[in-house]
């Protein structure tokens, strides 16, 4: 202050004055920033509330049902017999099937799209298109896969079988897919692309072993959330006449993909909408199973990006 | 180069224990399915293989379900699976020629009945079982112990959206209160009975809570004071303790919903049967024949009893067990509604 107004005698007053204005609107401008980041904390803190409340929720009901009998016995009537075995090992086939079509198919389209095909009008429209489809409702895809793959590919799919299920899964994770493969690439500095052009590569030798290994690991990430999706959804799948009941499991050759099959989400609707309180109890067990299988996916996307960013 | 060698390693041997994992798991269940199988019946049931697909109505499959299992037990080389796709998703696949039985808790409407005829598809329907269709108030309600089918209909008709708000607007003597609808979607076959059943012409007003499962409606009417709502019997008896049944005065006097008022008919207009219809051309083979027949034996209507359903009166299903026996096609009900139908003269 002192020295500040010791240089200009004139405007003495005139400095004070304006110095108070801007010390108060920092005040006031500190004081909307506190009042921001509470605002914020009180928006986690409620969000993450409502999750703890629903996870207490569910552990105090379902903890007591999971036992081994739990995880080896085919849906009942009864429901101390009832287990989970069909629709775990169902929404393990499917998922399996579904990571085996979409890496590939979708890692490939967005490769493709990101570095391959030169920016035009029809490029763009492509990328709209995608970008539309990711927002479509599921059970849309459900209906294209029991006019396609149910019925039109029969003689292939045999119905109602695991092959279509996953197929109906993978076309609905797809462009969830090659956008993320997209963001992924367009994240890697086009310095690298031009000097591996410089050095004579071609651009199959860039992308190769430059471009992918780089942006792998986002690759991963988007592929591993995408399929996250894709194990809770039941909508289309019960579109597609997925079961609800069997007592029996897919063979584990070629043959299994024909065989039909239930999942996770669909036994977990089924036993939430019985009328008995012990069903209820049997679907928070389940949800419990399908929360761990969705956190170790979450946590292999983790593992693989940490891996491979090093 | 050498970093892109052991990622695709990487990637190989992680999808490989993917692939273990559900090795591990599939091997583990087929260990289990076969446990019970030694128990009865196998030396006459085990020759018998095939498959049987089962779908429809969510309110049947409980039945399908119970049924499937013990069958599974007698006879471990059929494959009997049950699916849910709703009484009318279900006969859309059954009139396409897609499963060999389908379950429905109303009878096949006319729109079907046309369609399965375009596909050339016959079907034999079969009565497996009773429910009693239940309206509930909350525990707190002391004036609504009977209700007359007319004040149901003041209650629910299309023309009530927005008017009758109240329950002394219903009868004249209860007191003023809030009225708070519960009841299943529009889609469901319990709904569209309940409202044919009360003469609202299988329409309702708009303005109530809707929803698919019924326990939401449980949850609904149990914490409003001045609710109202309906559903199943099962859904009634397993919440006796939050929830109060109406009786039900259908101009002889009042009537509550129970087994035995379902059952000996005096639960009316709001019993209804609940149908399986299996398709003519597969009723001979062996392995759907043998589960239809241990579907409608009595020795076994204990399953439709421990599943919350009324199973049918001895007299009832034995003419049910004639009719397929007779392979007698078509509907008793010609696309209308089974409401005061008699079932034991229709069959």
């Amino acid at each position: 202050m002192t020295p500040l107004s010791s240089q200009a005698t004139p405007l003495d007053t005139g400095w004070d004055i304006e110095q108070k204005e801007v010390l108060n609107a920092l005040g006031r401008r500190q004081g909307i920033d506190r009042w921001f980041s509470w605002l914020a904390l009180l928006a986690v803190v409620f969000s993450l509330f409502v999750l703890v409340v629903l996870l207490v929720d569910v552990l105090i009901d379902g903890v007591p049902v999971l036992n081994w009998n739990f995880f080896t016995s085919f849906p009942s009537r009864r429901p101390a017999e009832a287990g989970i075995i069909s629709a775990l090992v169902g929404t393990i086939w499917v998922m399996v099937l579904v990571a085996l079509f979409t890496f590939p198919i979708g890692v490939g389209a967005g490769i493709f799209l990101e570095e391959f095909v030169p920016d035009s009008w029809l490029a763009r429209a492509i990328e709209i298109n995608i970008s539309n489809l990711a927002g479509v409702p599921s059970i849309i895809y459900g209906l294209l896969g029991l006019q396609v793959f149910v019925r039109i590919l029969f003689p292939i799919t045999q119905g109602r079988s695991v092959l279509s299920g996953a197929l109906t899964l993978a076309l609905l994770v797809l462009p969830i897919v090659i956008i993320a493969t997209r963001e992924s690439l367009r994240s890697i500095p086009s310095s690298l692309r031009q000097a591996g052009f410089a050095l004579g590569a071609t651009r199959w030798q860039v992308v190769r072993s430059h471009v992918f290994p780089l942006a792998l690991p986002g690759i991963l990430t988007g592929v591993i959330l995408a399929l996250s999706r894709a194990i809770g959804e039941t909508a289309p799948l019960i579109t597609i006449g997925a079961l609800t009941y069997i007592p029996f499991l897919p063979d584990l050759s070629l043959r299994g993909l024909q065989s039909p099959f239930t999942v996770l989400p669909i036994q977990i609707y089924n036993w939430v909408s019985r009328p008995q309180a012990d069903f209820h109890a049997l679907a928070a067990g389940a949800i419990i199973v399908l929360m761990v299988i969705l956190l170790l996916m979450n946590a292999t996307a983790i593992y693989l990006r940490n891996r491979f960013q090093k | 180069m050498v970093l892109s060698k052991k990622m695709l390693r990487l990637g190989y041997s992680s999808a490989l224990v993917a692939m273990m994992a559900s090795l591990a798991a599939c091997g583990g269940g087929s260990q289990t399915a076969t446990p019970d199988a030694g128990t009865t019946e196998t030396a006459a049931g085990s020759d018998l293989s095939g498959t049987v697909l089962v779908d429809g109505s969510s309110t049947v499959f409980p039945i399908s379900e119970a049924m499937a299992e013990e069958f599974g037990a007698a006879y471990p080389n059929v494959a009997v699976t049950v699916g849910v796709s709703g009484t009318g998703g279900g006969f859309k696949k059954f009139c396409a020629g897609e499963t060999d039985i389908t379950g429905a808790s109303r009878p096949i409407s006319q729109e079907e009945i046309d369609l399965c005829a375009q596909n050339g598809i016959e079907y034999i329907e079969l009565p497996i079982a009773l429910d009693g269709l239940t309206v509930v108030v909350n525990p707190e309600n002391d004036f609504a112990q009977c209700l007359t089918v007319e004040e149901l209909n003041t209650i629910w008709e299309p023309a009530a959206q927005g008017t009758v708000t109240n329950w002394n607007q219903v009868r004249s003597d209860f007191p003023s209160a809030p009225l708070g609808l519960y009841g299943p979607g529009t889609d469901s076959g319990t709904y569209d009975f309940f409202m044919d059943a009360i003469g609202a012409d299988g329409e309702s007003r708009g303005d109530y809570t809707a929803s698919e499962d019924d326990n939401v409606i449980v949850q609904g009417v149990s914490s409003d004071t001045n609710g109202l709502g309906f559903f199943g019997l099962a859904y009634f008896t397993e919440n006796e303790g939050s929830l109060k049944a109406v009786e039900i005065d259908n101009g002889d006097g009042c009537v509550a919903p129970s087994a035995e008022t379902v059952a000996d008919g005096t639960y009316q207009p709001l019993s209804r049967p609940e149908f399986i219809y299996v398709k003519q051309s597969v009723a001979d083979d062996p392995a759907i024949a043998a589960f239809v027949d241990f579907y409608i034996d009595s020795a076994n209507a204990n399953l439709v009893d421990e599943v919350g359903y009324v199973s049918l009166p001895e007299e009832i299903n034995e003419k049910v067990v004639a009719r397929f026996e007779n392979k007698t096609t078509g509907t008793v009900f010609e696309g209308g509604s089974p409401i005061g139908v008699k079932l034991d003269e229709a069959l």
